[in-house]
């Protein structure tokens, strides 16, 4: 388990100080994915690095596996760093080295036997799905090859942890996927924890199990990726949520303005949310079928998360009142959808 | 046309600056990569952070390079005649060589070490390497075109410095051209050497590119 305590990084210069990271605690399993999401300048990159003290913690402390980073000596930490792989936006692997060289470089610096190297080299090509490229320079990569290159590369010593510092911010939306899927896919394949920080939803909701929101070095708020997306409580989780919900529009009230305008003023509007089970049930065609009303979809959205689908519908619905507050009600008590009347019939 | 040409001690003479330059080509990547690693490494936010060191090396540095090449030379033959046993031939001009190439080459090895990407220097870091392999493994490799292709430059200033120092009795192509042709009024002596001196720099400057383009795998 990781577990951070109060850890804190102020940068000084020219007797300014700026707190990057501010007074963060964060409990975090063994063998979770673990989300980091903020907008840039919240202190999620620096957030990150103070776990492998790549950036030296003001205050605060940071154990893995029970083993205080914090109070490590160097040399102690360069062993311990060997136990925790990384990867980064820009790949930052060595253009001077083939694939399989840049793989081999970490066991090269734990000092692992060149026939070893060989052979693990081989194994995480593999399990990178890179076969066939060994001989490749970097420069022959995409970018998805790239990241492929820099994950073999931080699995290579057999890391506990993989700190993933914006690792699909420089890819198209269909390779992000496949290094999404690559990365749950070695979290199940190597039961490793995987700490990954974004300013994607799209990231999160597709392979995060708890999810921590950060704004101007502090967690604002965290949980479960389904509780903290269908319930956000911040404004800055509210924007994000939006982001996931309806790309190309942020405000969702003035969509909901513009439906006011354009719907015909016949029925109540409502808004269902579904959350997790939820969205498994056949809520709609039932209520056509128990209640004698028409049901008019006007806008929406369900997306799956790795615990579960969320999302909302805006319904109209048409018939007459006491049939509609009855669907209302069988809404309420029968499943576990939410409901809000937005406006009712006039 | 060509009277006045002893085939025999052109080519002495043409050796002994193939001699200065290669070897001094030698002794100045070796000093000039490691002065240019020292300014880089103690530089600001570098991993041996140290101001103070760093204008030290770096003031050694500009002064050698600012004392003209002629006058370096007479100011180094008390240290070549200690060295070498004597201030004529082609090895006591190598002090000097050395001397005057070394910070111009540690200058450009300085801004190779710094095209070197962070985030590749940072990998490394978060890999658990030791400054020793970030230096072998990330810095000199990744440098590597533009440590060569400084190198080249420098390999050509330094045949303009053996042709300077053959004024003085160095040995070489300048030192016949000006002794046996410009003294001598053998002017074809002179354009004989000329020549061959610029075919030095383009073997130069041909290798150099072709190990450059070898290399650099970007």
């Amino acid at each position: 388990m990781i577990s951070i305590k109060g850890l804190r990084k102020v940068y000084t210069s020219d007797n300014k100080k700026l707190t990057a990271v501010d007074d963060l605690t964060l409990d975090i399993e063994n063998g979770e994915i673990f989300g980091v999401i903020g907008y840039s300048g919240a202190g999620k990159s620096t957030f990150v690095r103070l776990l492998n003290r790549l950036e030296e913690p003001t205050e605060g402390n940071v154990i893995i596996d029970k083993q205080e980073i914090t109070s490590l000596t160097k040399n102690e930490l360069r062993s311990a760093r060997k136990e925790i792989g990384m990867i980064f936006q820009h790949f930052n692997l060595l253009w001077s080295r083939t694939v399989e060289d840049n793989i081999s470089f970490p066991l090269e610096i734990a000092g692992v036997s060149k026939e070893k190297r060989v052979k693990i080299v081989q194994e995480l090509i593999d399990l990178v799905g890179l076969s066939g490229r060994e001989k490749a320079y970097p420069s022959q990569l995409s970018g998805g090859q790239k990241q492929r290159v820099g994950i073999a590369r931080a699995l290579a010593n057999n890391p506990k942890v993989l700190l993933c510092d914006e690792a699909t911010s420089a890819l198209d939306p269909e390779t992000t996927n496949a290094i999404l899927d690559l990365l749950v896919d070695i979290n199940q394949k190597l039961g490793l924890t995987v700490i990954l920080i974004t300013h994607e939803m799209n990231v999160i909701r597709k392979i995060c199990n708890r999810v921590a929101v950060m704004e101007k070095g502090k967690i604002v708020e965290q949980g479960d990726v389904l509780d903290v997306f269908s319930h956000p409580k911040q404004p800055v989780t509210k924007k994000f949520v939006a982001q996931l919900m309806e790309p190309g529009s942020e405000d969702e009230t003035e969509d909901i303005e513009n439906l006011l305008h354009n719907v015909n003023h016949d029925g109540v509007l409502l808004r269902l949310r579904f959350i997790g089970e939820s969205t498994n049930q056949t809520l709609i065609s039932q209520l056509a079928k128990k209640f004698p009303i028409d049901i008019n979809i006007l806008q929406g959205k369900i997306t799956q998360t790795q615990t579960g689908g969320f999302g909302t519908l805006i319904t109209q619905f048409i018939g007459n009142e006491k049939d509609i507050s009855n669907a209302i009600e069988f809404i309420h008590h029968e499943t576990s959808v939410e409901v809000e009347v937005i406006r009712n019939a006039d | 046309m060509l009277t006045n040409i002893k085939m025999e001690d052109i080519w002495t003479a043409t050796y002994e600056t193939f001699y200065m330059t290669i070897i001094a080509l030698i002794g100045t990547a070796i000093i000039g990569i490691i002065l240019g690693l020292l300014l880089y490494l103690t530089s600001k936010d570098a991993i041996w952070e140290n101001t103070t060191f760093n204008v030290i090396v770096a003031s050694i540095v500009n002064v050698f390079r600012a004392i003209p090449f002629i006058i370096l030379i007479l100011l180094l033959f008390p240290f070549t005649n200690f060295l070498v046993g004597t201030v004529r031939g082609p090895t006591a001009a190598l002090p000097a060589l050395i001397i005057g190439s070394a910070p111009f080459y540690a200058r450009l090895a300085e801004i190779a070490f710094r095209e070197v990407d962070k985030g590749v220097i940072e990998a490394a870091k978060s890999m658990g390497a030791k400054t020793s392999t970030i230096i072998f493994k990330v810095l000199i490799p990744e440098s590597k075109p533009a440590l060569v292709s400084g190198l080249t430059v420098t390999a050509i200033a330094l045949i303009g410095y053996t042709a300077m120092a053959g004024v003085i009795g160095a040995g070489g192509l300048g030192d016949y051209a000006y002794f046996y042709g410009f003294q001598r009024r053998q002017f074809d002596v002179v354009l004989l050497c000329t020549i061959l001196i610029l075919i030095i720099v383009f073997i130069f400057q041909f290798i150099g590119d072709y190990i450059t383009n070898k290399m650099d795998k970007r």
